[in-house]
């Protein structure tokens, strides 16, 4: 299968992402510009990579969002193209109107570089079909707007449709305040849309992909997708 | 075609918190000011915009502001349009 990674000016994870899926997962990955307007149609996935497109500019991911590549990432989505969001590339799906909700400010302020626990609460989709429910895996963030806003049918919808993908929890795997980096809604990390084909979270996988990093729990999901398409 | 100036202020929703101004509203506690409350920060936009009439200028910075300018799923905003000299 072959990974297309979308690079915009500001973004800083397109060379991780492509570092996880061609070296760690062992994939075929491309860089797609931002200026381009078509999508190989040898894509089986998309992804959006983690950064400051746009200088995060009026807000983050809201200018990548006009892009002309995402016009194709758009289109590509609506025919059931993978799309997978990394942190920047979350905000941009949102921004685009591709998942639901938004993300804001940090509760604390802070900008939050730190590993934290993620829940894997579904695997019926591509991106965690080799990772068992429930499983916590180790991933680091690094974003000062990750806090996961939306209204509360919206969440409540997100729930009852198993489209939460990741939540913030605990060493035991309890959803806690304190292991909330970010003041995110029902510790929500990843979300999934209704046709799961497009998951936006705010962690980096492709930063925990390789084990001489100290954790490679990230590759999981790049191998999931591989798995899935091959 | 006539100008109009445009000057738009984007205010986070009602409920939403706005940690920002929680944070200098409590810095502002912290020195003289007790008496100040519910604090919030936003933004302000210019610009101008060329159209027939003030309708039509109206329109395209509304539509403006749901595109791009403010997100509306956590902001509102509001616009005011005066009429200038072209330039």
């Amino acid at each position: 299968m072959k990974f297309g990674i979308v690079v915009f000016p500001g973004s800083n994870c397109d060379h991780d992402a492509y570092f996880a899926t061609k070296k760690n997962a062992k994939q075929e990955a491309v860089f797609l510009w931002h200026k381009d307007t078509s999508i190989p149609s040898d894509i089986d996935c998309v992804i959006l990579p983690g950064g400051f497109s746009y200088g995060d500019y009026l807000r983050c991911g809201a200018i990548a969002r006009f892009s002309p590549i995402m016009n194709e990432v758009i289109s590509f989505a609506n025919k059931g193209g993978y799309v997978l969001g990394i942190c920047n590339g979350f905000q941009t799906l949102t921004e685009a109107g591709l998942l639901p909700g938004t993300l804001l400010r940090n509760k604390s302020l802070n900008f939050v570089c730190a590993d934290v626990n993620l829940k894997v609460m579904n695997n019926s989709n591509i991106f965690t079909s080799k990772i068992k429910t429930g499983d916590v895996l180790r991933i680091p963030i690094a974003h000062g707007e990750g806090n996961y806003f939306a209204d509360d049918n919206t969440i409540a919808e997100l729930e009852s449709n198993n489209q939460i993908t990741f939540k913030y929890c605990d060493n035991e795997g309890n959803f806690t305040e304190l292991s909330n980096p970010n003041g995110s809604m029902n510790n929500i990390a990843g979300i999934i849309n209704k046709e799961r084909n497009i998951l936006g979270m705010m962690p980096h996988p492709e930063r925990y992909s390789d084990k001489q990093l100290g954790c490679n729990d990230g590759i999981k999901i790049f191998e999931s997708i591989a798995d899935s398409l091959k | 075609m006539k100008q109009y100036q445009a000057s738009i202020q984007i205010t986070l929703k009602k409920g939403i918190l706005d940690v920002q101004g929680k944070a200098v509203e409590n810095a502002l506690h912290a020195i003289e000011f007790p008496m100040l409350s519910n604090l919030r920060i936003g933004k302000y936009v210019e610009m101008i915009v060329e159209a027939d009439d003030k309708e039509k200028a109206t329109a395209s910075v509304i539509d403006a502001c749901n595109k791009l300018v403010a997100n509306p799923i956590i902001e509102d905003f509001k616009i005011n349009l005066t009429e200038i000299e072209s330039q």
